[in-house]
């Protein structure tokens, strides 16, 4: 079993999460929960590859997709901000419509290849003990963009001026509304820029890290994962990083155990077409459970916890936060 | 221009089943135009739909048979979203109520020979218990530690998946087939088709008594909502749980009792199920129906009456919809019917008025409680 195989396929797949995490975090910082994300990406996915295959650019793909999944956030935002929706409601159908829509548009995709964006290794850094080969060695683009995107991520939300806005839409909306910030704009916006995200994190799955159409298969529950990555790290994006990639490694750790013919000197259990499998397949779902419960915990001891305006609609002029 | 919503004071009868019904037609035209734009006749898909589930009696017995499942997952998602519990676990507890169930005649926990009177009414216990647990234990971590019931019940139905694949691979496995050996007889609910001696017409109808449980539980569900005091309790939870609060209501142990009821009732779902229509337990036994339930339960406005008739239409859709290509056509449905329900809930609740420029109307309610769509008015004091 080689750990150091195990950790980049990690940080690969990981770019999926990590992406799809961040956009959560943005419209929940907004106080816009969207559970739409398994929609968004399967959508984002299905564009960036038809596109991709269409015209023979992947970048081409990667914009349809990020299109794709910004128009997606702008209907849960238009219905969840603007006609006051249930945010939970909305998320759900977004979810079911994505899911939908993406297979009547990827009806034939399967089998079929397309161009992929293109993968490299970073000179001097990809040297570097340990993480070197892991997170720099022969990784797509899209791997070092979610690099730059967390630290990023964290300057904007925790140390800007428009990341203090952000924040107070999603605290305290009535509050950030009397300061003269357009609650209802800036909602609307990072509802989108998550769906942008989520429809980045789509096209980093077909065009990047697993490239090719799947059905729904092709997100696999992903999305729903990123959402509880989200709880996870306490709305931070560089928990949600952390999460991320460990989280990503789980699986390709499952496939190298069940490589092994034999573990502490007794028969593998786990070998393919043993029934003892499906408890390994249970581990990544399990382990999701794990992390939102510790999420919870630790939220609830530190008095740091969901962003306080989270799932409610907001009213001028109403009561509430 | 800009648009207002104003919350109605008084909302007239009939406007808000016409309101469903015109977010269900609203939703069949936008998906008949997607069916076309792909290349498919949305015209002739719907008939085919029309015609393959209420076509004949023979197909008609087929859809209800696919309603089963639906009415009493539906059942299951109306009761906990009434309390505003997001309970998205009802096909991992719909599942874990057919293994459950199929517990007590592979294992089996029951000698062989059991008579259908005692057996058929253990495994619906069994069922609705191992459903309730699998219910039980997102309401507990919800109650006592605040965790998101939302993703504990989507994690818990993939683990109740690969559950049921461990028994139907491995231990219960016919053969090394992805299925359990038929249940015997005797635990298999009583069909239309098994008194055809009787009715001949009643020949090759697979409508089987889980039927029935669909109907007697969506009227103890109406009974239980409407009538009792633990209902009312948990209507007044779910419409104000401050208001809950201040009246002294345990409001954590409403929550764990009633997300226990819900996985027990998708759990009676598996069971009869199980025993009702497939007569063994067998990998891929659920087509969604814990999912296409949440959809189930919203479009009846969470009425246990309205369920039936939602779960019939639904059922309608999952049985024809198989044949219907492309095949993602029946979820792209009820994603656009559950959007177009929402914005149709909100013609119900709020009164839309449209105002050229200039201030708000000042209309009783606005602008105190008016939202605007577009660019909202700055505020006079910017700090």
């Amino acid at each position: 079993m080689d750990l150091g195989l195990i950790a980049a396929a990690g940080v690969a797949t990981g770019t999926v999460l990590l992406f799809a995490a961040i956009g959560e975090i943005f419209a929940e910082r907004a106080g816009v929960m969207n559970l739409g994300v398994e929609g968004m990406m399967l959508m984002g996915a299905v564009a960036g590859f038809s596109v991709t295959g269409a015209t023979g650019n992947p970048w081409i793909g990667v914009m349809a997709a990020m299109l794709v999944g910004g128009l997606f956030g702008l209907l849960h935002g238009i219905v969840t901000i603007h006609l006051r929706a249930d945010q939970v409601v909305s998320g759900l159908a977004l979810t079911f419509l994505g899911t939908g829509l993406a297979r009547v548009l990827g009806e034939g995709l399967t089998n079929t290849n397309v161009e992929r964006l293109p993968a490299f290794t970073i000179p001097v850094l990809a040297n570097l003990p340990i993480v070197g080969p892991i997170a720099f060695q022969n990784q797509s683009i899209l791997v070092y963009v979610g690099f730059l995107l967390v630290p990023l991520t964290w300057f904007w939300i925790a140390r800007t001026r428009p990341g203090l806005h952000l924040r107070a839409v999603g605290e305290s909306p009535a509050a950030a509304d009397v300061q003269g910030i357009g609650v209802y704009r800036l909602r609307l916006v990072y509802v989108v820029f998550g769906g942008i995200l989520a429809g980045l994190a789509g096209a980093t799955i077909t065009l990047a890290v697993a490239p090719g159409w799947f059905g729904d298969q092709t997100v696999n529950s992903k999305g729903w994962i990123a959402i509880g990555l989200v709880i996870f790290a306490r709305w931070s994006p560089i928990w949600a990083a952390f999460g991320a990639y460990l989280f990503a490694a789980i699986s390709p750790f499952i496939l190298a155990l069940q490589g092994v013919p034999t573990i502490l000197g007794v028969e593998n259990p786990f070998l393919p077409g043993r029934s003892a499998t499906f408890f390994l397949e249970m581990l990544p779902y399990l382990f999701v459970v794990g992390v939102v419960i510790l999420g919870s915990r630790s939220a609830a001891r530190r008095r740091i916890g969901a962003p306080a305006a989270l799932g409610l609609p907001y009213v001028r002029g109403e009561r509430g936060l | 221009m800009r648009i207002h919503l104003e919350p109605r004071t008084t909302t007239p009868r009939w406007l808000s089943p016409l309101a469903t019904l015109g977010a269900v037609a609203v939703a069949l035209v936008i998906s008949g135009a997607v069916i076309g734009l792909v290349g498919g006749d949305p015209v002739r898909s719907y008939l085919h739909i029309v015609e393959a589930s209420f076509g004949s009696i023979g197909v008609l017995s087929d859809t209800l048979v696919k309603a089963t499942p639906l009415i009493l997952t539906g059942l299951a998602c109306a009761l906990a979203f009434r309390m505003r519990l997001w309970n998205i676990g009802a096909e991992g507890q719909f599942l874990l109520g057919a293994w459950g169930a199929s517990a007590v005649v592979l294992f089996p926990l029951v000698p062989s020979g059991t008579p259908a009177i005692i057996l058929i009414p253990l495994m619906m216990l069994a069922g609705m218990l191992a459903g309730g647990l699998w219910g039980l234990i997102p309401g507990a971590l919800r109650a006592l530690l605040g965790v998101n019931e939302i993703i504990v019940t989507l994690m818990f139905n993939y683990v109740a998946l690969f559950w049921v694949q461990f028994w139907v691979f491995g231990p219960w496995s016919e053969g090394g087939f992805q299925q359990t050996h038929p249940f015997p007889p005797q635990a298999w609910l009583p069909r239309l088709t098994d008194f055809s001696s009787v009715v001949p017409g009643f020949a090759g109808l697979t409508v089987h008594a889980g039927l029935l449980f669909g109907l007697v539980a969506a009227g103890l569900l109406w009974l239980f909502l409407e009538r009792s005091r633990f209902g009312y309790e948990i209507r007044l939870i779910g419409d104000s749980p401050r208001a809950a609060e201040y009246a002294g209501i345990n409001i954590k142990r409403r929550l764990i009792i009633v997300f226990a009821i819900s996985g027990a009732l998708a759990g009676l779902a598996g069971m009869s199920e199980v025993n009702g229509a497939v007569h063994r337990l067998q990998d891929h036994i659920s087509p969604g129906y814990g999912f296409t339930a949440v959809i189930v339960a919203y479009l009846a406005k969470f009425r246990p009456g309205r369920v039936i008739v939602a779960a019939i239409l639904f059922g309608a859709l999952i049985l024809a919809g198989r044949e219907i290509q492309p095949s993602g056509v029946p979820v792209m449905i009820q994603g656009i019917i559950l959007f177009t329900l929402i914005v149709g809930d909100v013609l119900v609740r709020y009164r839309i008025r449209i105002t050229r420029g200039g201030p708000a109307p000042a209309g009783p309610l606005t602008p105190a409680t008016g939202s605007s769509i577009g660019p909202a008015p700055r505020p006079e004091a910017r700090g």
